[in-house]
């Protein structure tokens, strides 16, 4: 397993580089100089030239390349051409946002499609399967950024239960502590004796995680079933059956456990394909996250931002699936052994 | 006795492959729901201008956001007076376009770069798995909105950025049955009676590999036409005031609190064509790839 894992490791470097390599490549092909863009449309020519040396415009693409990748490797992503702030910190500013939203919407997708998916193998060609399963192959077919608006219209308009968007009520005084808001909300119940911080939070958490969380859903309950259906006709399920063992400790103790190594996989790519769904979710309900920060930066042509955020966003999908990888080599034996 | 059940089984014709298929997908309800789906669309797109009640680009100002079902507009207007009912119709033929000319760039070259750097191995096929490993380590969509932001902000352009960025997939499912296959006693039968070695790719091996694809390319249509939603709503695909469904969601949003017919339909038009493709396409799998099962 550890060679296993090391080749993984070793895999990673390479990957990353290819990474930093295309995005870089890809942007620099694009059209519009980022000096101009800087500028706006009044600046002459002399300003611009300035601008361009400034930023090493001026210097063939391939000395660029060396420069950006010898920062990049200092984790350094320079600077937004629009903010004048450090990309670094304009991403670690909003990127808990995006990861409170990711890991809410993967926990309510994880729990709620485990127990459909375990239930409609249990109770195969009945009923609740076939809702399920329709309501699965419908969950993947539906464009998200419309089933958030569908969720804002029903909630947010006609119920008047929950907000619109953001991520706590624009009304209420509040200092973020970790940037988490639910942990802040705790934090702040503690230390001012009033929970309105966490409820606020809560309420602006629940609309995006449905509509964030309705896709890897439908997948998570739909690998459950087909691996808890292919578990179920196992010999030493029909064992523990003839032995007696009562059917709710054979399914959830016996099939469950060994049925969730493919579930689990699919958890963790499904996490780090969040991360990316989350630029249309993050623009429905203007959650300030990651996403938006990009989609923001595209529309006003801020290439470093655009690019930073890139890499990084494909930083965090690259590690994810390694992680997952060694998590299922740990988990399963037999690839163990191979 | 013997040699007479041998002769009656010479005689029973063997079914070809395209045949069995159908006969199996028959069966299959939810494949023909899918099917019958997606039939509907493409007959839509097809004859768009003679189903349509009217332009999709007519404006009325003194007919907007009428509600459906009242003063003959069977889905309502939009906030221009537009008629929905023949933008939505006019949205499948652009919906479907989108969909096969997509997939069909993935196709094209995922098939090309599958099989050559399958059947031909070594350091080329080194090369082009990792080339494709790194396109693969980007979220889809994100690729997606880099190719089309360099690219510019177009429906052509959110076609071929769909189209590209879906290649690496099509090229490793197409790899790997080549893989599997070239090794096989036919194939170094052909090569013996002196195939060259196109024929040997494209004519003998490449058929034989194709079922698993064939899978992905009907699941692909829906993922290119939910993809090309996404892009649009954004702002980067098809550009106002063009009657593609996502732009239509998009263009709809300030108006969730009093028209929720502008906003719901053309959702609803996505959902389904996609279900079509989605439903069709779990069907094939089953059928035609009982091992893909996920």
């Amino acid at each position: 397993m550890l060679k296993h894992i090391l080749k993984r490791l070793g895999l990673l470097i390479p990957t990353l580089f290819g990474v930093v390599t295309l995005v870089f490549f890809m942007i620099a092909l694009a059209p519009g100089d980022p000096a101009r863009v800087m500028l706006g449309e009044r600046a002459n020519a002399a300003q611009i030239e300035q601008i361009r040396q400034e930023l090493g415009l001026d210097k063939p693409l391939i000395q660029q390349y060396g420069l950006y990748l010898s920062r990049v490797v200092r984790l350094d992503l320079g600077e937004s051409i629009t903010s004048g702030q450090k990309i670094k910190d304009e991403i670690s500013e909003r990127f808990p946002a995006t990861i409170e939203l990711a890991i809410w919407a993967m926990l309510f997708a994880s729990i709620v499609g485990i127990i459909l998916g375990v239930t409609s193998a249990r109770k195969r060609n009945s009923w609740v399967d076939y809702t399920t399963m329709g309501g699965a192959l419908v969950g993947v077919s539906m464009p998200v950024f419309w089933l958030g608006l569908v969720l804002i219209m029903i909630f947010s308009v006609w119920l008047d239960l929950l907000p619109t968007g953001g991520r706590m009520n624009v009304r209420y005084y509040f200092e973020p502590i970790t940037n988490f808001y639910i942990i802040d909300g705790m934090i702040l119940w503690i230390t001012e004796g009033t929970p309105k911080y966490l409820v606020s939070a809560f309420q602006h958490l629940i609309l995006p995680t449905i509509a964030l969380g309705t896709i890897p859903l439908a997948i998570i309950a739909r690998t459950t079933r087909s691996s808890m259906l292919e578990v179920l006709q196992q010999d030493y399920i029909k064992t523990a059956r003839s032995a007696g063992i009562r059917e709710r400790r054979v399914v959830y103790r016996y099939a469950l456990r060994n049925a969730l190594l493919p579930v689990v996989t699919v958890i963790g790519l499904q996490f780090g394909l969040l991360l990316s769904g989350a630029i249309l979710t993050e623009t429905v309900f203007s959650w300030p996250g990651i996403g938006k920060w990009i989609y923001v930066a595209i529309g006003a042509r801020d290439y470093p931002a655009v690019q930073g955020g890139i890499i990084f966003i494909s930083t965090f999908f690259v590690l994810i699936n390694l992680v997952v990888d060694i998590l299922y080599s740990v988990i399963n034996p037999r690839i163990r052994m191979q | 006795m013997s040699e007479h059940t041998q002769l009656e089984l010479l005689e029973i014709q063997e079914p070809g492959p395209w045949r069995e298929t159908w006969y199996n997908l028959k069966k299959n309800r939810g494949a023909m729901t899918g099917l019958g789906i997606i039939i509907f669309f493409i007959l839509l797109a097809l004859f768009a201008p003679l189903v349509a009640p009217q332009d999709p680009l007519d404006q009325l100002i003194e007919a907007r956001k009428i509600p459906p079902m009242t003063d003959g507009y069977i889905l309502g207007t939009d906030d221009l007076g537009r008629d929905m009912l023949s933008r939505l119709i006019y949205g499948a033929r652009i919906s479907m376009v989108i969909g096969i000319v997509s997939v069909g760039i993935s196709l094209f070259f995922g098939l090309i770069i599958g099989v050559v750097s399958a059947y031909y191995g070594g350091i080329l096929d080194k090369i082009v798995m990792r080339v494709i490993d790194i396109m693969l380590a980007f979220p889809y969509i994100l690729l997606t909105i880099v190719i089309v932001s360099i690219l510019g902000p177009s429906l052509t352009n959110a076609m071929i950025a769909i189209g590209i960025s879906q290649v690496p997939k099509y090229a490793r499912l197409v790899r790997a049955s080549v893989l599997a296959e070239k090794e096989n006693d036919y194939v170094i039968a052909e090569r013996a009676l002196g195939a060259s070695n196109l024929e040997l790719m494209f004519r003998t091996i490449l058929p034989n590999c194709l079922s698993a694809t064939i899978v992905q390319t009907t699941l692909g249509v829906g993922e290119a036409i939910l993809s090309s939603a996404g892009l649009s709503f954004l702002g980067l695909g098809a550009q106002p005031p063009t009657p593609e469904w996502g732009l239509m969601i998009a263009s709809s949003k300030e108006f969730i609190t009093n028209a929720w017919w502008i906003v719901t339909l053309p959702g609803i038009a996505i959902l389904l064509a996609v279900l079509g493709f989605n439903l069709f396409g779990d069907g094939l799998r089953d059928i035609l790839d009982p091992k893909m099962r996920s």
